[in-house]
């Protein structure tokens, strides 16, 4: 059983990994809360059926346009709706409420609200001392760590990610040295849509598609990022795996309660923040970053 | 001068003729308001049933009401009640305000459905239930008989009958397996969705299936919206069970069906799984809920009379899928409303209610007849049983929605053998055969 629980607690704990850095990521750059970020999730999921079953294509190269359209569509999106109000966050946060809401509604006038699923890249399952895997969970747990060593690799190692990390340390000291720091939250809102679309690709084929697919991985997103601490994005890591285990053991130890193990994460989320605040590696909170 | 005076009087005898003749011709036509969630399956359901019966009677020249002929016509209320409720009730608040319907037929969620039939009794409008199982409703109608009578289901079967086939399909499945593959003993699993539907049948499985002969291996319960249940199948497999009773109606079905076939779970999966009733099935699982078996009410190919037949197949014809439950409105029209309006001769509600609560009438889902509660108050509940309304046990096999049940099934020892028209045996998947036979 312990087997089963480490096993099922990494796959889960990837996928919260997978949405919670992008998330965070722009939340520490750009300071959006970006309410809409799974609803792009979503969208590459049904980007993908329409591409697979509409279209006929290979899943790969549907999976492959899905993040690239999703990205261009998420730079739209942001040029148009949140530059514009940037600078007052409780807009932006309603206004990425809003655009959930409306991609919800237009997938639901598109493909309506029938469960619809897309095939899997790699279909199939391997045992593990006796641990059965989907070849899919195993594709989303490399996926996942690629991502963040490429991810290190960009803001540790480019200079844009000096631009990145500059502008979330102080956007103003970052503008006076000569960062446009308009442009630095484009890139990453466009990096930050384009990892929800790539969590979408591959999570999608292990899951339903439906138009309200994306509200409960924001709630265990948002758990995620508040756990880590706002911000850090080792915290979101982190925190992905902490909620991702603690599911798996309600699951396996209260096999009743199953149902129980978003509320038993979310208990958990609570509980670290009585003691730690500003979460698990977030600064503690101040009144100006 | 004297041609512009002719004009405008021409024109104000047209207006008087036109304001006379729509009234009169409004009047030659019955309303019947369809409520279900319209962007939902459910809903499409609701709605494509009753066009086909609205246009098979139609066709025909309307209903005969006393001495004229009235045509029907159809008024689509979208519930949104997977969503919100109160978008529920203000749909049927519209349907009974602004189109002035006649009768109501529809409803899917137990929650909106209660909230609905309480607008539609205040109207004292005849409200025929599609969808919702809950015993409840039908309750009401024995309780305060004077504000519920103008309640009645057509489909499904209520919530205990639902449980009742459920474990007799159960049995079925666990005697087949238990001569096929020599099991000294079977183990059940029982997989519910936590809701408040589930729960009765939870509890009832947990002491009905130990005096079955057979033992429970342990209960789960996965959220409804679960996208992930590769750990419950997990702990499932090492509870060694041999059958998956399934209690689902919501979208983890789908995910349970999908995840359980494509890792091979060494455990045949029979009760309830809403989403596996329909066509789309195949696709949402990609193929991997083969070999699934729940209950449902219509099957291609499996005839309970002679009017199952021609209902099923046309609606295949027209909609390119097999009707679900909801599709029941076709029955609640054309074999409820329609013949009770042609022989009281009146769309007066409480003489209809009258006439249809003590008829027995032949539908495509099989023989209806209303049940009486055991003071004898009506209960305006479809009756269960053989000759009467069963509904039917469905497999998945090879891609395709079989029928497999009722199967030589007795009701009691004494009751003859009911076998459908169309019924084919049960099969076993084949790594479940690999993994028991010795």
């Amino acid at each position: 059983m312990i087997l089963d629980i480490i096993v099922s607690g990494l796959i889960s704990g990837s996928v919260y990994a997978l949405l919670a850095i992008g998330f965070c990521l722009i939340f520490g750059v750009a300071r959006i809360v970006n309410i809409a970020h799974t609803a792009f999730y979503m969208v590459a999921g049904y980007g993908i059926y329409f591409g697979t079953h509409k279209l006929g294509f290979h899943p790969l190269w549907c999976m492959l346009a899905s993040v690239i359209m999703v990205t261009l569509f998420g730079l739209i999106a942001y040029k148009l709706f949140i530059d514009p109000i940037r600078e007052h966050e409780a807009a932006v946060l309603i206004c990425t409420i809003a655009m959930a809401m409306a991609m919800q509604e237009i997938m639901l006038l598109m493909f309506t609200g029938d469960f619809l699923s897309v095939p899997s890249l790699m279909e199939g399952f391997f045992k593990v001392l006796g641990v059965k895997i989907f070849y899919q969970q195993l594709l989303t747990f490399g996926l996942v760590l690629l991502i963040l060593i490429a991810l290190w690799a960009l803001l540790m190692k480019t200079k844009l990610g000096l631009a990145i990390r500059s502008t979330a340390q102080d956007r103003e000291v970052a503008n006076l040295m000569g960062i446009n720091e308009s442009r630095a939250a484009m890139v990453t809102m466009g990096i930050t849509v384009g990892l929800a679309g790539l969590a979408g690709a591959v999570v999608v084929p292990l899951t339903i598609l439906e138009p309200f697919m994306w509200m409960h991985p924001l709630i265990m997103m948002m758990a995620v990022v508040v756990l880590g601490g706002l911000g850090s994005l080792k915290g979101s890591f982190v925190g992905a795996y902490i909620l991702g285990f603690a599911e798996a053991l309600v699951v396996f130890l209260i096999p009743k309660g199953a149902f129980l193990k978003g509320s038993v994460a979310l208990s958990v989320m609570i509980l670290v923040l009585l003691i730690r605040p500003e979460g698990l590696f977030g600064v503690a909170f101040e009144e100006e970053r | 001068m004297r041609r512009l005076k002719v004009g405008w009087m021409m024109m104000a005898a047209l207006g008087l003729v036109l304001a006379i003749a729509l009234p009169a011709r409004a009047a030659d036509v019955i309303k019947i308001g369809v409520i279900g969630p319209m962007n939902f399956m459910q809903g499409k359901a609701h709605w494509n049933g009753a066009t086909m019966a609205a246009e098979e009677i139609n066709a025909k020249g309307g209903v005969q009401v006393g001495q004229k002929k009235m045509m029907i016509e159809l008024v689509k209320a979208d519930s949104n009640e997977h969503i919100n409720v109160t978008d529920a009730t203000n749909a049927m608040e519209r349907l009974m305000t602004q189109s002035k319907v006649d009768f109501v037929v529809g409803g899917f969620r137990t929650e909106a459905v209660l909230a609905m039939q309480d607008i539609a009794m205040d109207y004292k409008k005849i409200f025929i239930g599609c969808g919702a199982a809950t015993d409840e409703l039908c309750l009401r109608v024995a309780k305060d008989y004077n504000k519920y009578k103008y309640w009645f289901r057509q489909t499904p079967i209520n919530s205990t009958f639902l449980g009742r086939t459920s474990f007799i399909h159960l049995a079925t499945v666990g005697a087949i397996l238990k001569k096929s593959l020599n099991l000294p003993q079977v183990k059940i699993a029982v997989v519910g969705e936590k809701a408040v539907w589930t729960e009765g049948m939870i509890k009832a499985a947990e002491a009905t299936i130990p005096k079955m002969g057979m033992e429970v291996a342990g209960i789960w319960q996965p959220s409804p919206v679960a996208t992930d249940v590769a750990a419950e199948l997990s702990a499932i497999q090492r509870s060694g069970a041999h059958i998956i009773f399934t209690i689902f109606s919501a979208a983890v079905g789908i995910t349970f069906a999908r995840q359980a076939g494509e890792l091979k779970i060494p455990a045949v999966q029979v009760g309830i799984n809403v989403e596996a009733q329909k066509d789309g099935f195949t696709q949402a699982t990609q193929g991997m809920g083969n070999y699934v078996m729940t209950l449902n009410t219509y099957a291609r190919g499996v005839e309970f009379n002679e009017l199952t037949k021609p209902f099923v197949d046309a609606y295949i014809k027209r909609f390119g899928e097999t009707p679900t439950y909801n599709a029941g409105t076709y029955d609640a029209i054309k074999y409820t409303l329609a013949p009770a309006i042609e022989k009281t001769g009146t769309l007066d509600a409480d003489k209809l209610v009258a006439y249809i609560e003590n008829s027995k009438y032949m539908a495509s889902a099989g023989t209806i007849a209303y049940l009486k509660d055991a003071e004898g108050r009506p209960l305006h509940e479809i009756t269960w049983g053989p000759g009467y309304v069963t509904s039917v046990g469905v497999q998945w096999q090879d891609g395709e929605l079989k029928g497999v049940w009722p199967n030589q099934w007795k009701a009691t020892p004494e009751a003859p053998e009911v076998t459908y028209k169309g019924i084919v045996p049960y099969k076993i998947p084949p790594w479940v055969i690999e993994a028991y036979k010795k």
